[in-house]
């Protein structure tokens, strides 16, 4: 159980340039070996063969750079934001930078279940910006677009307009920002570049170039939140509150 | 031209792992290029993931770019798909540190440490853009050097490299910058002369500088073209490892590789005799790493890498004289933490005691291997591994009931001599193992892993013919029968990629024409069995007009010359005849570190001597020498680690 033999901390971290090539559990190694390197007080988990708690948020694939990746940890004493940020880079890979940390109150849900959707910029080619913002318009004003998706190897046709809450095109580029849910299961960039290809002939040569993960987003109450910005622990102790909360 | 990555980087998008290519490992260096520094592209010929640990590669890249003078970076052998992409871009094989033309260096150097590799290194020269062939070589070309054991029989190569290096290479690197520095600052005008210059470097074969002589089929010899290039070209040895404590910073690959761990080299060279083995015969003399220096490599690697493994690592690692207590301080310093993992790959089943066995397993445990190589003790004499079987039951047991599930064992098919009785006896073993296993666990299972024997050159089974394909697909086949119905399980490694192995090990100059027609029809990778066909190697062998079986197996003659006469290991040839023939007659031979030297020619001949911390073996099991051990020695050069005693020990 999260929070019973520590502190857990959430982490934000960036992933830019030829790093982008490395895999989500290569990502996972990078963490503990810096956790490692920067000899952080982890807590373990008990059992047999004991292993430090981490958990991710949804995975980035392989290629796709981002300035918002989350990750939890549980820490067998409290340290200071600073030192986190500094000593965890410090033992990562050129290229992947925490960003940003937030002490987690005990039993917050995981990423896994929390996040609940995915901003990302799409640098696309193929196409010059006027057919780009052309087929975003069409993509939005159409209710249902069926496209051919890949999963676990079997193809399907479904419908991703559902899963597309937000898609811009950057006036006057070959950029689109795109927002998409992660339920019932996450869409793909790539699912969505199918998409503009459909509803446009214009659009058919499109191609995505670069992609960059630019948001995840919490929802809680009908509002979405950063994840930094949820489930924080309180500055008093836990028992202080519990025991402020008993008195009232 | 000098930075690739631009146009690199949207191809690496369309290949499997990708971040093969990238570099920015924690360790890797991004060096600076310039007129007054010699660069050195070092590559390993084989996938990434199988090169990025190998341990000589990271060495000399430390010591080089530690010069002013040189500067090294790395590459790997591109895998198919970007190899595609790259031909059809036009661009060239480059470094993976800073994403440089291979052209923009004045070294390729080659690992070789696999035979099966030697086709991706015609294919890396050639993406290069660099003359597969050292005849069509041009003053614009950077030189194509090669080492690692292989170069011990460097012929089949010698029409692709323009020179070899023998022996260890921490020193001759400098030397060879030096040649090349000033070379280099002619304006890289007169290759000739640099290859000219190179050869008189001692441990360096320039293969152009020699003549090649046949008599039909028959090889007769290889002389020298000039008086001042060496008729004998002797092997390179650091004297004592402690001046190289090298990797100090162990490259940390961002994607998963083979032995990913901290690696530290406790010692180098082995004098246990095994006579199947090259690495133990052309690494002589022993030369230990004082163990406070092993423990602080071992200290600060791990926190340096971030690792939670650690192997220690040499071909015979249990006989390391401060063993116990190394890896005692090893898993104190560590527990605590209960993070780190300690493997000993090479383990001697003689050296494997219960001591070492509960030091191990208060850390975490990792899998077990030994390496009793032959089934029968007789069969163990002839290739001189002396352990019994006693010992290898007792060290299962001291395995076992410190909590290890599985155990796996390494045995060798086809060596001289060999009966089914032998072949059988390995599933004996096996058998055995597990039974063994069984009082202490359930859940106890062996594996016997069989690989078809390749004779090497410099060991006392070059003379022996190989067996034939579908001799070791027969042994395979007895053994999977007797083990069939047995929890004890068989493995084996493919007897057609041994048998082309055969064709490369004990072959001449003539083999380089088949190795170049198997890379041009596109037999890269061989070492990967989805890749490997025999038919290329043996439509290649008919169109040279060459007889796959005369090179393979083929028994050779006392009096025969062979193809790597010419480069020096320091062992007598008289010395590895009387071993042959000691082995027929299944004479075992004890370990010269402590027992009488038998001058097998490396210390006398080249004024080295064994460097080892304790004059007794290690604890437990036979050691397989059948005498007294508590018995001065007589006349073996040693010197004791921490002792002012040095020199011969006294008769």
């Amino acid at each position: 159980m999260r929070g019973d033999t520590g502190f857990p901390v959430r982490m934000r971290y960036a992933k830019r340039g030829p790093v982008r090539f490395i895999g989500h559990r290569d990502v996972a190694r990078a963490f503990e070996r810096a956790f490692r390197i920067a000899e952080l007080p982890l807590a373990f988990s008990a059992g047999f063969s004991p292993h430090p708690k981490v958990s991710f948020g949804p995975a980035l694939a392989v290629g796709y750079e981002s300035d918002a990746e989350y990750l939890d940890v549980e820490l067998a004493e409290a340290l200071a934001d600073e030192r986190l940020v500094r000593d965890v880079t410090g033992g990562l890979p050129a290229g992947m930078t925490v960003t940003g940390v937030t002490r987690l109150a005990d039993r917050a849900p995981s990423l896994q279940e929390e996040i609940a959707s995915l901003g990302y910029r799409v640098t696309t080619g193929g196409v010059d910006p006027v057919a780009l913002s052309a087929a975003v318009e069409a993509f939005l004003a159409l209710s249902e677009i069926r496209v051919p998706v890949a999963r676990k190897g079997e193809h399907h046709v479904e419908d991703i307009r559902p899963s597309v809450l937000a898609l811009t095109a950057l006036p006057g580029e070959s950029v689109v920002d795109v927002e998409v849910a992660t339920r019932p299961r996450t869409l793909r960039v790539a699912d969505v570049v199918t998409g503009l290809r459909t509803v446009s002939e214009d659009a058919a040569p499109l191609e995505e170039l670069r992609v960059v993960r630019t948001r995840q987003w919490i929802e809680r109450g009908g509002a979405r939140w950063e994840p930094l910005d949820v489930d924080r622990r309180s500055e008093a102790p836990e028992g202080a509150t519990r025991a402020l909360e008993t008195c009232a | 031209m000098s930075d690739l990555w631009p146009r690199l980087e949207p191809l690496l998008a369309r290949v499997e792992k990708p971040a093969r290519y990238i570099g920015m490992e924690r360790g890797s260096r991004r060096p600076e290029h310039g007129p007054d520094r010699v660069a050195w592209l070092l590559l390993y010929p084989d996938a990434y993931e199988v090169g990025l640990p190998n341990q000589g590669l990271q060495i000399l890249y430390e010591i080089l770019n530690e010069r002013p003078d040189a500067l090294a970076e790395r590459s790997y052998a591109p895998w198919v798909d970007l190899e595609a992409e790259l031909r059809a871009h036009g661009l060239p094989l480059f470094s993976v540190d800073t994403h440089r033309p291979a052209t923009d260096f004045d070294l390729l150097a080659f690992n070789l440490s696999a035979e099966l590799v030697y086709t991706n290194l015609l294919n890396c020269v050639d993406l290069a853009g660099v003359p597969v062939r050292v005849a069509d070589r041009g003053p614009q070309h950077p030189l194509v050097v090669a080492g690692g054991h292989c170069t011990y029989n460097p012929e089949p190569l010698a029409d692709f490299v323009d020179a070899f290096v023998i022996g260890d290479g921490e020193e001759v690197v400098s030397e060879i910058t030096e040649v090349v520095k000033a070379w280099k600052r002619s304006g890289r005008a007169n290759r000739e002369a640099v290859l000219r210059d190179l050869a008189t470097v001692p441990g360096v074969y320039v293969p152009s500088m020699y003549e090649v002589e046949y008599d039909g089929p028959q090889f007769v010899g290889i002389t020298p073209k000039y008086s001042d290039v060496p008729a004998i070209v002797d092997k390179r040895t650091i004297a004592d490892l402690a001046d190289w404590p090298y990797p100090k910073e162990q490259l940390v690959p961002l994607i998963e590789v083979v032995h990913d761990r901290l690696n530290v080299e406790l010692f180098r060279g082995c004098t246990r005799g095994c006579r199947f083995c090259q690495a133990g015969m052309i690494t002589r003399p022993v030369r230990e790493r004082p163990i406070e220096q092993a423990r602080t490599m071992v200290q600060q690697g791990l926190r340096r890498s971030g690792y939670d493994e650690v192997a220690l690592t040499s071909l015979s690692s249990a006989d390391f004289s401060g063993i116990e207590g190394l890896v005692g301080s090893i898993v104190d310093e560590q527990s605590g933490t209960g993070s780190v993992s300690l493997s000993l790959p090479s383990l001697r089943v003689d050296a494997f005691t219960v001591g070492v066995a509960s030091q191990i397993q208060k850390v975490r445990r990792t899998g077990l291997t030994f390496a009793p190589e032959a089934g029968t003790w007789r069969m163990r004499q002839v290739i001189n591994k002396l352990v019994t079987e006693e010992d290898l039951y007792s060290a299962a047991d001291a395995a076992f009931s410190q909590g290890w599930r599985r155990v796996k064992l390494y045995f060798l098919i086809g060596l001289p001599t060999e009966t089914d009785v032998d072949t059988l006896g390995i599933a004996e073993l096996a058998r055995n193992v597990v039974e063994i296993g069984k009082r202490h666990t359930k859940a106890a299972s062996a594996t016997a892993s069989v690989g078809g024997f390749v004779p090497k050159p410099h060991t006392p089974f070059q003379w022996f013919g190989q067996n034939s394909v579908a001799e070791l697909h027969r042994k395979v086949a007895l053994l999977r029968d007797d083990l069939r119905r047995s929890p004890a399980k068989v493995r084996w490694h493919d007897p057609e990629a041994t048998f082309a192995e055969g064709i490369v090990s004990r072959g001449d100059r003539r083999i380089g024409a088949v190795i170049e027609r198997v890379w041009r029809a596109g037999g890269t990778f061989q070492e990967w069995s989805e890749r490997f066909d025999l038919t290329r190697w043996l439509d290649a062998m008919a169109a040279e007009g060459l007889d796959p079986e005369w090179y393979v197996t083929r028994h050779r003659t006392g009096e025969e010359a062979q193809p790597w006469d010419h480069i020096a290991a320091g062992l007598h040839r008289d010395f590895l005849w009387g071993d042959w023939k000691a082995a027929l007659a299944e004479h075992g031979l004890p370990d010269c570190r402590w027992t009488p030297c038998y001058d097998c020619g490396v210390c006398t001949g080249y004024a080295l001597e064994h460097v080892v911390a304790s004059p007794t073996p290690p604890a437990g099991g036979s050691q397989g020498t059948g005498q007294d051990l508590a018995a001065a020695a007589v006349g073996v050069p040693v010197r004791f680690l921490g002792t002012a005693r040095e020199g011969f020990r006294a008769r």
